[in-house]
């Protein structure tokens, strides 16, 4: 299908990097979530990833676990998640990627979460618990109308950037540092060579780097090694310190969609 | 029968194990998974660790025939295979020795554990004093308070305990924390596993290095009875303790009894009864039986032994368990209590709370038997880490 690939060159070719926004399911609040994450694109967000909660999310830091604990706490879960998604996809056709562990899912039901996510309009989803390794034992055919975003990150050999190239579909989601999610110093951690050398290497997709970047400087500095950037943990922080309006999140993603605009 | 041979070549028992891990973690595997299998057929590091289990920990450690108990039940022969004689006072040092071993050829100079009851946090502080490197212990707010004494130990040794207040506190966090740490921190850091669980290749080395229990738990009967046991007995949390002692009698018919922790009682949702109840899923790196709700979400467990207190279990032993190799029961916490009252007044052995499970299952089985089976229960550790605790509950 190759919807969000697509979508992405689309931006590119008007000489702009994609802002792909990272939402907590339900989160800060459920009743309110839809407007919220319609208001996420007005702002700017090119793509929204709807982060379903799981009760121990390995690749996270402490503000996504909170966010998620959070959300299971009000009720949230993978069937409400595809809800929200069905709900946003009326209001606007821009992408939706789901975003979340494996555990889950395997509880939903492997195919039955394809076929309801597809008919809730969900464009694709990315499982970082779901390696190249386990790919063929998760995944099946069900899945084919859904991009499966795969990531890379510093550890991730070239052999294994173009093997993990040729599978992902979508976009390839590129992690600029070990570790976990979460706010942290562009010009302590990332790693320009890696970035330099994977965005060469990333041939057959889109290529959109991840973690750490919660500034419209940081977009700047990461925007030579991508074709997008992605932002989770900044803007949940923000969010968890508004009591009410989104003001200041808001503000935040369009600020980071402007730097995408002169980037 | 065909002979025992898993893993398969991805990490797999059956459909169970694997590697559900963040991207980072799959070179670092890899990397340990090809240092382990070259060190495994080297003589030098064969060597070096039968030197250390021998003059360190002070194996091969007895097999001690409970004469009292074995009278007191009048059936079955029960001979108690005592790992609490280890040094650091369980079989945890095992597992510890071979690992800090593998650091050293992967040139890590920064050790990582989680630990639940404090023995497995204990033993690697011991190997990482010994062997000069830094060591950092994750470990449950809750689990801190009740393993009061071993927390001390850890600091002793030189190590860092850091405490961890997500979830329920407890060993599942600690090794949340600790798989998150070494994501941050692969490069320079090792990573010990405390048990046969996480991803490949961790649930086959640990494995590995625990089956010393069963190999010299063969040749001493062997010694003493001339024959094989009837069964063997063995608690399981991760289930380390227990695959030591099962793996080396997997081509053999002895009768293997895995005995986990009922808590409060199967029918309460206090127990960590992972093969009992639990239901497939994926979890810390691994595919394996799980205690989960309905929508996926891991379960607060519970036990009085802070070492079996985890909602997962090897994948080797979900693997055991559909393939009706090892027989599952459980244990709980009165049960416990009882057993460790038992074996310390008949035999003179204050057993760890976990292996108290373990010796408990005897009032199911040795009725059962007759007088000439022969029963081995692995006494996984020792009880003076839990004497708080049994002192609430008992005193």
């Amino acid at each position: 299908m190759a919807n969000i690939s697509n979508y992405i060159d689309k931006i590119n070719s008007k000489g702009e990097k994609a802002l792909s926004v990272f939402l907590t399911s339900g989160f800060p609040q459920k009743e309110n979530f839809v407007d919220l994450a319609c208001s996420v694109f007005d702002a700017g967000a090119d793509i929204l990833e709807i982060g379903f909660p799981f009760s121990d999310p390995l690749a996270d830091g402490p503000v996504i676990q909170n966010s998620s604990h959070l959300a299971i706490q009000n009720g949230i879960n993978l069937k409400t998640t595809l809800e929200y998604a069905e709900k946003i996809k009326a209001k606007n056709d821009k992408p939706i990627i789901l975003m979340g562990y494996a555990n889950p899912i395997l509880k939903y039901g492997i195919k039955k979460f394809a076929q309801d996510a597809i008919s809730a309009g969900v464009d694709g989803i990315i499982i970082p618990d779901i390696p190249i390794n386990e790919y063929e034992e998760f995944y099946d055919s069900s899945f084919d109308p859904l991009d499966i975003i795969l990531l890379i990150t510093p550890t991730t050999n070239g052999k294994r950037i173009t093997e993990i190239d040729n599978i992902s579909r979508g976009f390839v989601y590129c992690v600029s540092v070990s570790g976990t999610t979460g706010v942290r110093n562009f010009a302590q951690n990332a790693n320009n060579d890696f970035l330099a050398n994977a965005y060469s290497l990333i041939k057959k997709n889109k290529t959109m780097i991840g973690f750490g970047i919660s500034t419209p400087e940081d977009v700047k500095k990461f925007s030579p090694y991508c074709d997008g950037v992605i932002v989770g943990s900044a803007v949940i922080k923000t969010l968890f310190e508004e009591q009410k309006n989104y003001a200041n999140t808001l503000k935040l993603i369009s600020s980071l969609k402007q730097a995408c605009k002169s980037a | 029968m065909t002979e025992y041979n898993l893993p398969d070549n991805n990490g797999r028992y059956g459909k169970f194990g694997g590697k559900y891990v963040p991207e980072t973690l799959i070179t670092p595997l890899e990397e340990l998974e090809k240092v382990y299998l070259e060190a495994k057929s080297d003589p030098e590091f064969i060597k070096e660790l039968n030197a250390l289990n021998k003059e360190y920990t002070g194996r091969p450690t007895p097999l001690t025939f409970a004469e009292r108990l074995t009278k007191h039940y009048g059936k079955g022969k029960i001979y108690l295979k005592r790992e609490d004689l280890c040094h650091t006072g369980a079989h945890k040092i095992n597992n510890a020795l071979g690992q800090i071993l593998l650091a050293k050829r992967l040139g890590k100079k920064r050790i990582i554990a989680e630990t639940g009851a404090g023995q497995h946090g204990v033993a690697t502080a011991t190997v990482c004093a010994k062997f000069g490197l830094e060591c950092h212990v994750y470990m449950g707010e809750v689990d801190i308070e009740r393993q009061k004494p071993n927390v001390f130990r850890m600091r002793l040794l030189g190590a860092e305990v850091i405490p961890v207040s997500s979830g329920s506190k407890t060993l599942k966090d600690a090794t949340n924390e600790a798989i998150r740490d070494w994501v941050a921190n692969v490069g320079n850091t090792h990573y010990i596993i405390g048990s046969v669980m996480g991803p490949h290749p961790y649930p086959m080395l640990v494995r590995d290095f625990q089956s010393i229990i069963g190999i010299e738990t063969k040749a001493q009967i062997l010694e003493a009875e001339g024959r094989l046991p009837d069964y063997a007995i063995a608690c399981v949390g991760g289930g380390s303790n227990a695959m030591g002692m099962f793996y080396p009698f997997l081509n053999d018919s002895v009768k293997k009894i895995g005995v986990e922790a009922a808590g409060l009682g199967l029918d309460t949702d206090k127990n960590c009864a992972t093969l009992t109840l639990g239901q497939e899923g994926i979890f810390q790196g691994m595919k394996t039986y799980l205690l989960q709700d309905e929508f996926g979400q891991v379960l607060e467990v519970y036990s009085i032994s802070a070492g079996l207190d985890y909602p997962g279990v090897g994948p080797e032993h979900s693997y055991l368990k559909d393939s009706q190799q090892v027989k599952y029961v459980s244990i709980d916490d009165k049960q416990a209590l009882a057993a460790t009252a038992l074996l310390s007044k008949l035999e003179g052995i204050i057993p760890a709370l976990e292996s108290a499970h373990a010796i408990a299952y005897l009032e199911s089985l040795a009725p059962t038997t007759t007088k000439d089976d022969i029963i081995i229960v692995n006494v996984s550790g020792r009880g003076d880490k839990d004497l708080q605790t049994i002192m609430n509950n008992l005193g």
